[in-house]
């Protein structure tokens, strides 16, 4: 199991007591009527699934219950770094 | 290439099993080929064999970065059935199934395709309902699938308890009969023999780096850790790792990689003559001809390439099987490991043609893939073969991500398999 810093709580804590959220910095489309079917198709389903660095959200679900992103290496499974949303892309 | 036969193999036995000769040739990458498969895996080397068999391409090439049987096929926990709900899965599926049926005499290789029965637990009224429909849709499609009480149920595999003070009872189940199990290695090694037999090139050891395009855009070859080599067509099978040789391509793919887990017990005597699958408590497991108990964990939260994964999710799965199977309690666990799963967003698999002319894939059986192994192979080559693909694939094409059209599978829900 991996710890996991909760920049909020400011403290390492097993993953357990987190939620895996999914890629980071997808933003939500400001005018969806207006999106062609090949950008709902990016918005919605494509993903980034790097081998390497992988920008991605965490909930902290039994601790603070508030959503941060983090930096993970997906070949280590190691945690570059956590951050608190709607901080710019580390 | 030696073909198996009781006699060969009473002859080589008074012999002390000494002179065998290699199964196939372990090949060094050539400056061209018509084809290439990119990954060893039993899809990928299954698309090899039948390209050669039943396309007559045989200048072929399969890449390998690892060693043959050593990703997702040798780590799966080689389930075998074909009880989707919607047509086109229940099709796709099938169609796999009845190739599983005489594999061992076309390739003269024992694959050890039993036929033990797939029996899905139901837990609750929703599961009742659920299974119900999914009996009925399978026998609508020609799948054979049925209805078992708790009682035949447990006369059918007896370790299980449908006492009524479970914490999850018994009240019924689905069974496939033509489900079951086979040996997944044999797979491997069955379709890496038969295809090296008819010209195909089976390249360990040579990781795909870069995919080379001429100027209208269309593949022109591969550049591989043992250098480059050219082909105008490349099919695509690397499971968890097709996002990377898409991104090679400047291809955006919609799937995510995670790992997936499974674990088998010390070996003992039979004790379980089928494979029994609960969704709703997330435990499935069987017995392999070894004697182990064989159980599929569930995947990791988080996209990783890492190959392993969290002991927690053991756990999790363990605990449900030691409520269905009590008598499993104090068994003891020998080995666990992971794959890498290539998951879909509507987890159905993506088998087909790419915007890239040239380049063919076969991705995002997620956690289910073993058991679809020679039909996968054989619509990739098919595809492959004409440049277009096979009724049966068709449905399951790239497009659908943008027109909607998604098979949003139920019975692919990303645990039991």
């Amino acid at each position: 199991m991996i710890l996991i810093h909760c920049p909020y709580c400011d403290e390492d804590r097993p993953e357990i007591e987190f939620a895996y959220g999914g890629e980071a910095h997808i933003a939500r489309p400001l005018d969806p009527s207006a999106m062609s079917d090949a950008e709902w198709e990016r918005y919605l389903f494509i993903r980034n699934n790097p081998r390497g660095r992988h920008h991605e959200r965490w909930r902290h679900s039994h601790g603070c219950g508030r959503f941060f992103n983090a930096v993970r290496d997906t070949v280590t499974d190691k945690f570059e770094t956590t951050y608190k949303a709607g901080e710019p892309r580390k | 290439m030696t073909r198996f036969s009781a006699i060969s193999l009473i002859a080589k036995a008074l012999n002390g099993h000494k002179d065998w000769p290699e199964q196939w040739p372990d090949a060094a990458p050539k400056p061209a080929y018509d084809a290439i498969i990119v990954g060893g895996g039993g899809h990928g080397l299954g698309a090899a064999y039948y390209l050669a068999k039943k396309y007559g391409i045989t200048k072929v090439a399969v890449l390998e970065k690892g060693w043959i049987g050593g990703g997702n096929t040798g780590r799966n926990t080689t389930i075998i059935r074909s009880n989707y709900l919607y047509d086109e899965s229940a099709h796709l599926y099938d169609h796999a199934v009845k190739l599983w049926d005489g594999l061992s005499q076309e390739l003269n290789y024992n694959t050890m395709y039993s036929k033990r029965g797939v029996m899905m637990l139901a837990h609750n009224v929703h599961d009742i309902q659920s299974f119900k429909r999914h009996i009925h849709a399978n026998r609508l499609n020609g799948v054979d699938n049925e209805w078992l009480t708790p009682e035949e149920a447990k006369a059918y595999c007896p370790p299980l308890n449908i006492s009524p003070d479970a914490r999850y009872p018994v009240l019924g189940a689905a069974l496939q009969r033509r489900g079951g199990t086979a040996r997944h290695d044999t797979v491997a090694w069955g379709y890496a023999r038969a295809a090296a037999a008819l010209g195909v090139d089976v390249i360990q050891n040579c990781a795909v780096t870069g995919i080379n395009r001429g100027p209208d855009g269309a593949v022109t070859g591969v550049e591989t850790t043992r250098g480059s080599i050219a082909c105008k067509r490349i099919g695509v099978s690397a499971a968890g790792n097709t996002s990377v040789i898409m991104q090679m391509a400047g291809l955006d793919f919609p799937l995510e990689s995670y790992p997936l887990q499974a674990l088998v017990s010390e070996p003992v005597k039979p004790i379980f003559p089928c494979v029994v699958m609960s969704n709703t408590v997330h435990a499935y497991m069987s017995q392999s001809d070894k004697g182990e108990l064989v159980i599929g964990a569930g995947t990791d939260q988080y996209v990783s390439y890492s190959q392993r994964g969290a002991l927690h999710i053991v756990e999790h799965t363990l605990a449900a099987i030691c409520e269905i199977f009590p008598i499993f309690r104090r068994m003891r666990m020998l080995r666990t490991w992971g794959g890498i799963v290539d998951v879909t967003p509507d987890r159905s698999p993506i088998l087909g043609k790419t915007p890239v002319q040239g380049l063919y894939v076969n991705c995002g059986w997620g956690t289910g893939g073993f058991k679809a192994t020679p039909g996968a192979g054989d619509l990739l080559a098919y595809t492959m073969a004409k440049d277009e693909p096979h009724p049966i694939n068709a449905p399951f094409n790239l497009d659908r991500f943008r027109n909607g059209r998604l098979i949003d599978e139920a019975a692919a829900a990303a645990v039991a398999h």
